[in-house]
């Protein structure tokens, strides 16, 4: 069977200039460091209901995010990049929440998976204690629709982070280069 | 000689008469009431008879039950005799006014957690309980969320359309 790779990655930022013995390489040190991020997202190790059972099954063998460079799951927020939000978020776990994310080094980004972490979902009706969406508690860079999501598309979420992440300046530097656009 | 339920029937109703009211067998489960004064007393007999042997707690919890005035709230506990692999249903009713029941942690240390969920969900007061305090949800919270007070949906909607899930 002959397989055609379509997404086959986008080439490294800049221009290769070929010289005798060797070449030069002229790119933008901004673009370079973007390409570097997001090709190396380390994913805390974060699940607080079944959506967590998709994230696991995203990274085990059969869908294996490793091949996109989030094999890295971390058990501390301190090494982690991007926090990936599987499951409902209780009242009682949102003051968590925000801790987790506060200690996370920057750049961090954070992935809202599945309808609880995005609205509350079934929650959303008559409840007493679930918090209706993460990013009444920490900023979201990515949503994804279901309940679960399928594993493929949390990985699709993830290159969308990647996508998002090369295409531009990420939040903490736009927050560098102009202070008055913080939140 | 195996625990069967009638030979459990047969000990506590000797024991305790009359104040077991009655005893059910729903799915084979033996099942029996008591007054709750009697919680104490009922479970260190089941506890320490030597042919009885119910020393592992599996589970507290409470019913609601809104209709039953004066014993508006149902303790739950069910028992296991880990040996024989027997397992029974013990219930106490209380007062939704003066929901006080004696608490179970001096026989089993493993009752502390659940009779703290029992309080959190439906305001069981365990008397003499090391540390009853929420433990699931949030402290502030100034209700019990499980009890049956609460109306389940907003009649009076009109963006939501339920034809899908046959309300
Ligand atoms: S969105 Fe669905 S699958 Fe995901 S945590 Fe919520 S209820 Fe579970």
């Amino acid at each position: 069977m002959e397989v055609t790779p379509t997404h086959t990655g986008d080439p490294f930022p800049g221009e290769i200039h070929h010289t005798p013995g060797g070449g030069i390489l002229v790119s933008k040190m901004d673009q370079v460091i973007n390409w570097a991020r997001s090709n190396s997202l380390w994913p805390l190790v974060f699940g607080t209901s079944c959506c967590a059972i998709e994230m696991m099954s995203a990274a085990s063998a059969k869908y294996d995010w490793s091949r996109f460079g989030f094999e890295v799951a971390r058990a501390t927020p301190r090494q982690a990049d991007v926090i990936i939000i599987a499951g409902t978020i209780v009242n009682k776990m949102a003051p968590v929440l925000k801790r987790l994310y506060d200690q996370m080094a920057d750049p961090k980004y954070v992935v809202a998976m599945g309808a609880c972490a995005t609205s509350g979902g079934p929650f959303f009706y008559n409840t007493y204690s679930v918090v209706k969406g993460a990013d009444h508690v920490i900023p979201v860079d990515v949503y994804i629709a279901g309940c679960p999501p399928r594993p493929e598309a949390l990985i699709h979420a993830l290159i969308t982070l990647q996508e998002k992440i090369k295409s531009g300046m990420t939040r903490e530097q736009i927050k560098m280069e102009k202070p008055e656009n913080s939140f | 000689m195996s625990l069967t339920n009638e030979y459990i029937k047969q000990r506590l109703s000797e024991k305790f008469g009359d104040q077991i009211p009655g005893y059910e067998e729903p799915a084979g489960m033996l099942t029996f009431e008591a007054p709750k004064e009697m919680n104490l007393k009922v479970l260190n007999f089941l506890y320490d008879e030597t042919d009885l042997q119910f020393r592992f707690l599996t589970d507290i919890c409470a019913v609601h039950y809104p209709g039953q005035t004066g014993r508006e709230l149902a303790v739950v506990y069910h028992l296991h005799n880990l040996e024989k692999n027997v397992r029974i249903r013990f219930k106490v009713f209380t007062g939704i006014e003066q929901p006080d029941v004696y608490t179970a942690t001096g026989l089993f240390s493993s009752a502390n957690w659940m009779e703290r969920e029992t309080y959190d969900f439906f305001g069981v007061n365990f008397v003499g309980h090391p540390n009853l305090k929420r433990i699931l949800n949030v402290d502030e919270m100034d209700y019990f969320p499980l009890r049956k007070e609460y109306p389940l949906e907003d009649q009076t909607r009109t963006d939501k359309d339920d034809d899908m899930f046959g309300r």
